[in-house]
Formats: structure tokens, sequence, C-alpha cells
């Protein structure tokens, strides 16, 4: 580990402003080479007012965000990365009214490409609404 | 034009047009859908490549049909910078159950997309 990675700094990057400001993403828990983001349910991220299930795209922004600090946890180094992909599978709606969790893995990284992979569950990780799989390219060469 | 709007579209500010034939959906820059600095987040891009997708198969069906989404796939390919970003979406195959559709988000210039997505819904047609 370099001396200057520090994890609570790059997750309170990751939150708390720009786009995870707006729909409220929280840090959960971290370890490794995982971190698991949160966000509370609100009525203005419904996707479908007469449903009342989350919209997608803050699904999306939460599990791309997720699965981004999990590279840098995995090399334990801070370094540009862009995402190249990212496939969310919605396995089920999340439930009105519950904060849905999400948590990124890296389980793979190459000279230029981290591999992750994620679920997302709204209480009960045996039950999760989506399963999410992408990869990141190194930015810095 | 389908009047579809949810309260995520609202919250990203997106506004849609229709315009020859299809629907463009635009979503302005500003701090909410930025990511690291100068670029818009990816969620933010993959939201409106999402609710473009919606949009478009909502509009390609009958009154009364519902769809679920099942999957999306983001391709991303430039970064997006601090400005408008526009999405439309491309019924590839409206099936009796399943509806594939190709999503496009672009900037300045359609021919150069910032982020491409493939989606697929279930479609619940009125029995």
């Amino acid at each position: 580990m370099t001396p200057d990675f520090d994890p609570a700094m790059l997750i309170a990057m990751m939150t708390g402003r720009n786009h995870n400001g707006l729909l409220g993403t929280q840090y959960s828990a971290h370890g490794d080479d995982w971190c698991e983001l949160c966000l509370p349910y609100r009525d203005d991220l419904v996707g479908d007012a007469a449903s009342g299930i989350i919209a997608s795209g803050p699904i999306i922004t939460m599990m791309d965000s997720a699965t981004s600090i999990s590279v840098w946890l995995a090399t334990k180094k801070f370094r540009p990365q862009a995402t190249l992909d990212l496939r969310v599978d919605y396995l089920r709606p999340a439930g009105p009214g519950k904060t849905v969790y999400g948590r990124g893995e890296c389980y793979k990284v190459t000279k230029s490409i981290a591999f992750v992979r994620g679920e997302a569950h709204d209480g009960d990780p045996a039950r999760p609404l989506a399963h999410v799989a992408g990869t990141y390219m190194f930015t810095d060469g | 034009m389908a009047e579809f709007a949810s309260p995520y579209a609202r919250t990203l500010g997106l506004t849609q047009v229709r315009e020859s034939g299809r629907i463009v959906v635009t979503m302005p820059p500003g701090e909410g859908v930025a990511g690291r600095p100068g670029f818009l987040h990816g969620g933010a891009i993959g939201g409106l490549l999402d609710y473009a997708a919606w949009v478009a198969v909502m509009d390609a069906l009958d009154e009364g049909a519902a769809i679920k989404p099942v999957g999306i796939t983001v391709d991303f390919m430039r970064g997006g910078k601090m400005e408008d970003a526009h999405a439309s979406a491309r019924i590839v195959r409206m099936g009796r159950r399943i509806a594939n559709v190709a999503a496009t988000a672009w900037q300045e210039d359609e021919a150069k997309p910032i982020a491409t997505a493939t989606l697929k819904f279930l479609v619940v047609r009125p029995s």
C-alpha cells in the first residue's frame, strides 16, 4: 500500500457530492477488494410514479461508483480510470420505500484493465435485485 | 408523444422532443450529473440512455401496455463533457414478449457517440 492511499478519502470523494450527491448515495462498508454503497429511498428517484419502484439510473450510478472504488481498493492505489462497459441484470424490482445496497468487487486486474462484478439488494443479500459486471481501463498509461 | 416522464427524469432535468420520427432526450450539464472533475458521471449517462429506451418502447406500444426492465449493457466510448448530452433509442425488435432496444448518447456530433447501450424489456400487454 502506498503511504498516500486513503480509502476513506477516496470514498468521501466519490459520495456526498456531484451526481452521487444529487442521488444521495452513501458509504456503507468496504474490504480489501470491495466497497458497498447504499441509496436511501426517495420519491424523486422513482422510475414510474404509479409503482413507486426506483428507476434503473440510480442503481447504475451506485454500482458504477461502488465498482469503481473497488478497483482502487484492490490495487491499493488511486489511478485514473474510465468505465469501458457496465452490464446490469435486473432480477427483481426494488421494494418501494426500501434502501438499496450495492456492493462492487474487483476480482481481476491486468496491466490495463480491471474486471468488476457486483450485486444490489434491498435489505436481504440472499435476495439480490440486480447483478452487475463491468470493466475499467486505467487511463494513466 | 408518449406522456411518460418519471420523477427520476425530472431529478436529472431531462427534456424530450420528437424529431424526425424519434424521440430525443436531453440532459443538461451541472454539478448534479458530474463525476470526475469536468466530466459527466457514467451513471448519469447510463440513466439517460435507460430513460431514452423507456420512452422509445412506451411510445411504440399501445395504451395499457407495461414494460419491465430485464437488463442493460452500457459501452462508454468518450468522456461526457459538461454540456448538453442527448440520447435516442431504436427498437431493434419488438416481440410479443421481449423488446430489444439500442440506445445512443452523444453531445456535439451524433456520429461520435459518448456511449451506447443495449437493453431488453419484458412487455406486458393488456389481455
